[in-house]
């Protein structure tokens, strides 16, 4: 037992709790920042509670969409899915042939479907990720406007004692100006989001699954040669992603009790976006799962600052593009300074201050 | 020491369209012995250990594991079978622990038991004596490090056979020794180790016996203290081809004061050679001589910038100027014949014309393009000159035989007319006349004044060609050898002597 502890000389943490630990620094700094900036709004419990409950569904899809970025894949119809889902529910629930349960087996077929067709397409037929997906988005967007053009309100009075459910925190609220407690509340949608959070969390963590789709994701020749069903694996990763999916779409129509065409629109890049946030690296292998939530957190929080501060909507979408563009050098220079390499700032050429002039006659020549 | 035969293997024969692989080979291994299997390229090693470890079907011959017959239809047979293969590269996870690498993939069980693993690698790192923590990632440890917890995930999988194909290309001294360490420790366990490299001494200080093959066939299974280095080294590269048609070697201009064409000094690369120093006069053809893997190629490719260049200055003409990358050289008036035809040289789409003009279009810039007449002219102009035999201009360059591939590529250098030339086993894998053809037209451009670098597997073909042979072992220039009668002996007893 003294060996043993020789040998356990410099366990430096792995990557990916780097990564959600720099993921997590940022959140807490956004938030933070936040709170000093817009102490009114973001003072207020019941603001972090909305964060959840009205985008429940991204959440969830953000969960998805992390294990296939982990096996070193790309699912871009999840957002068109999770529309679709909520239209046809929608349209089997105002219809009056079927009850919320059954929705839900429909919203879960839906997801399960695309899932199975996309995991065979990739993982069995090797076809890039993106076309494939790219193809998912268009026929599931084909199909949402194909069955209902209109919003869909769904007044079935099952779905609406559902949709208006919610839990209230008796302990903690704020008092508003009339000197009245006002309770926090919680949508349903947030407890479907934390189950999923933790189911997915131990399967990635504590599954042989999980396990593998890590060491796909790492380096998928090596995968195969240390005597892992590399297909069956990421096979899977695309069915859960379709079916978290489903159960996005779901979770949205609670959230907002209408079926519409623009459910669900551009949640596959928010999705990838907050992922990339929360640390999980795009090319694979490396991330942690609790990470997507977080990654979420950061982008929701981002723009609910922008709004607070009352500049204009597109502005939001330029200040979440840049910050992207900041996390994914920030990760790069990460990894780099990691793998033992010096970061230096490569420039092109031309760009460089002091040119040789030995360079400059190499140039002339020729 | 007792000595049990673990693995037998008697007559094997393999042959692919075309090529006679091996034939009639037998191999012996031990148990707890290293033996060395060696040759030079195209010798039938890795055919061989491709038989052993079930990825090819022998067409002949017999096998037998501790006196049981065996057939392999698969890696995986040959793995139950306790025959544990780690490659050069290595075939780990980088972003999992090294726990997880060790057991990932065996068991069937659908979920971790973290503790249980980590003590069970914990158990194993310590027994083997490598140094690393089981909830280590993999990434953070170095390559050594890795390749030995490779092994030691064979061994645990109850290997009686480890083969180790080139473990230590990657490796410096002191990981090479700690690799050594954990080899001897195998060996006292009575694993019987197949140990493949390039490097001579590494199987003088490990082996207890050296198999060598040229050719596909096998020269002989030795033992390790009996075989003088300079015997291994003659049994590899085998007795001179005796096709030599009379040449005339050319006799570079005494100059003794002329400043050479090329220089470099300390010149490092990212592929691992020491740092080395270089010169070349003008007309003067000469070359880097030794073992495969002993750096001919990385030096060559660090003069050329075709390797990322970390070091060292370089001259031309006397004057000092900086190559970076390939482009940079080709502009200075040098080109480059790589080594690996299909995959740095010809384009196997792209028709025999356009493989000819490419270098020329790409020094000229490509928006000063060649005329249509022109590109025809100059491709015919150079069909003819080197006799490519091709249907068409518009052939595509793949359709063509190895050796009118090679005469493409060596048309297209020198089209760019460059001052300096290398060319990297210009002739291999192609037939006797067209290497006669090549080593004549190298020599008849060295008369016409462009300087040459010529290398080449053959010694006999380079002290036919080259007038200065600079001898590498182990990636290091261990000393030069010119005259104009230089003989193989003189090239071997260098290598075997580490230079002098």
């Amino acid at each position: 037992m003294e060996a043993l502890s020789t040998t356990k000389q410099r366990s430096r943490i792995s990557n990916s709790t780097l990564l959600f630990i720099i993921a997590g620094i940022i959140f807490f700094l956004m938030y933070g920042f936040a709170l000093i900036s817009f102490p009114g709004s973001f003072m207020q419990f019941q603001t972090f509670f909305d964060l959840f409950n009205f985008n429940a569904a991204l959440f969830i899809v953000t969960l998805g969409m992390c294990i296939v970025m982990i096996a070193g894949g790309i699912d871009i119809s999840v957002g068109a899915v999770c529309g679709l889902v909520t239209m046809a529910c929608a349209m089997l629930l105002q219809s009056g042939a079927g009850n919320v349960w059954e929705a839900l087996l429909l919203a879960l077929g839906i997801g399960l479907a695309f899932g199975l067709m996309h995991g065979y397409l990739i993982a069995y037929l090797e076809i890039q990720p993106f076309i494939i997906t790219l193809a998912g988005m268009f026929l599931a967007q084909g199909l949402l406007t194909t069955l209902h053009k209109d919003p869909l309100n769904v007044t079935k009075p099952a779905f609406v004692a559902l949709r208006n459910f919610t839990i209230e925190i008796p302990w903690l609220g704020t008092v508003n100006r009339l000197g009245v407690f006002i309770p926090c509340e919680i949508k349903p949608g947030v407890f479907v989001v934390l189950v999923l959070v933790i189911l997915y969390a131990v399967l990635m963590k504590w599954s042989r699954f999980g396990r593998n789709v890590y060491a796909v994701g790492g380096n998928i020749q090596s995968a195969r040669m240390l005597g892992i069903n590399v297909k069956k694996t990421l096979f899977l990763s695309y069915v859960i992603c379709g079916l978290t999916a489903g159960i996005g779409g779901f979770v949205f129509l609670m959230t907002t009790g209408a079926g519409n065409i623009g459910n669900g629109a551009l949640f596959e890049i928010k999705a990838i976006a907050a992922n990339v946030m929360g640390g999980i690296l795009l090319n694979g292998g490396v991330g942690n799962l609790l990470g997507a939530p977080i990654g979420t957190l950061t982008l929701l929080t981002i723009n609910e600052l922008i709004r607070a501060a009352g500049v204009q909507s597109n502005l939001q979408a330029i200040v979440s593009g840049l910050l992207l563009y900041l996390f994914i050098v920030l990760q790069s220079i990460v990894m780099s300074l990691r793998s033992g390499r010096k970061f230096r700032l490569t420039l092109p050429p031309w760009l460089k201050p002091h040119r040789l002039p030995e360079e400059k006659e190499a140039g002339n020549q020729g | 020491m007792l000595s049990e035969i673990i693995l037998k293997m008697e007559g094997i024969s393999k042959s692919f369209p075309g090529v006679r692989a091996l034939h009639n080979v037998d191999f012996t291994l031990r148990r707890g012995e290293i033996h060395a299997l060696m040759g030079e390229n195209g010798a039938g090693k890795s055919t061989l250990i491709k038989i052993i470890t079930g990825v090819y079907e022998k067409d002949a011959g017999q096998i037998t594991i501790e006196g049981r017959p065996v057939q392999f239809k698969s890696p995986q047979d040959a793995q139950n079978m306790g025959i544990g293969t780690v490659f050069q590269e290595i075939a780990l996870c980088p972003n999992l622990t090294v726990a997880e690498n060790m057991f990932i993939g065996r068991s069937r069980s659908n979920f971790v038991k973290w503790k249980q693993m980590n003590a069970k690698a914990a158990e194993m790192l310590k027994s083997l004596g490598i140094p690393a923590s089981p909830t280590q990632e993999l990434a953070s440890c170095s390559i050594a490090v890795q390749q030995m917890i490779a092994i030691a995930r064979a061994v645990d999988m109850d290997c009686k056979i480890l083969i180790l194909d080139e473990p230590t290309s990657s490796l410096d001294e002191d990981e090479v020794q700690k690799l050594f360490a954990l080899m001897r420790e195998l060996k006292a366990r009575g694993v019987g180790i197949i140990f493949i490299t390039h490097f001579i001494d590494q199987v003088y200080e490990i082996s207890d016996r050296i198999t060598v093959l040229r050719n596909g066939e096998l020269i002989g299974e030795y033992e390790t203290a009996a075989l003088p280095q300079i015997e291994l080294i003659s049994k590899m590269m085998g007795k001179a081809l005796s096709d030599v048609t009379a040449m005339k070697k050319h006799e570079p201009p005494k100059a003794e004061n002329s400043v050479p064409i090329f220089e470099a000094k300390e010149l490092s690369s990212a592929a691992g050679v020491k740092p080395f120093n270089f010169a070349i006069q003008k007309g003067e053809v000469n070359g880097f001589a030794g073992l495969l893997g002993s750096g001919r190629s990385e030096s060559v490719r660090a003069i050329f910038a075709a390797d990322k260049v970390t070091g060292g200055e370089v001259k031309i003409n006397g004057k000092r100027v900086k190559i970076k990358t390939p482009l940079d050289a080709m502009k200075q008036g040098i080109g480059y014949l790589p080594e690996d035809r299909k995959g740095d040289g010809i384009i196997d789409e792209l028709s025999v014309r356009d493989n000819i003009i490419l270098a020329l279009q790409v020094m000229k810039g490509f928006f000063k393009p060649l005329s249509w007449k022109q590109t025809e002219e100059f491709a015919h102009q150079f069909v003819e000159k080197l006799e490519i035999k091709t249907p068409s201009l518009n052939t595509p360059i793949k359709s063509l035989s190895g050796g009118n591939q090679q005469k493409v590529i060596l048309a297209r250098w020198l089209l760019t007319h460059p001052m300096y030339l290398i060319l990297d086993e210009p002739t291999r894998g192609i037939d006797v006349g067209t290497k006669v053809e090549i080593q004549k037209l190298v020599l008849k451009l060295a008369e016409e004044g462009m300087s040459l670098t010529f290398i080449s597997s053959e010694i006999d073909e380079m002290l036919r060609v080259c007038s200065r042979l600079i001898v590498m072992k182990d990636r290091e220039i261990i000393g030069e050898l010119s005259g104009m009668n230089l003989t193989e002996q003189d090239v071997m007893h260098m290598i075997a002597q580490g230079g002098k």
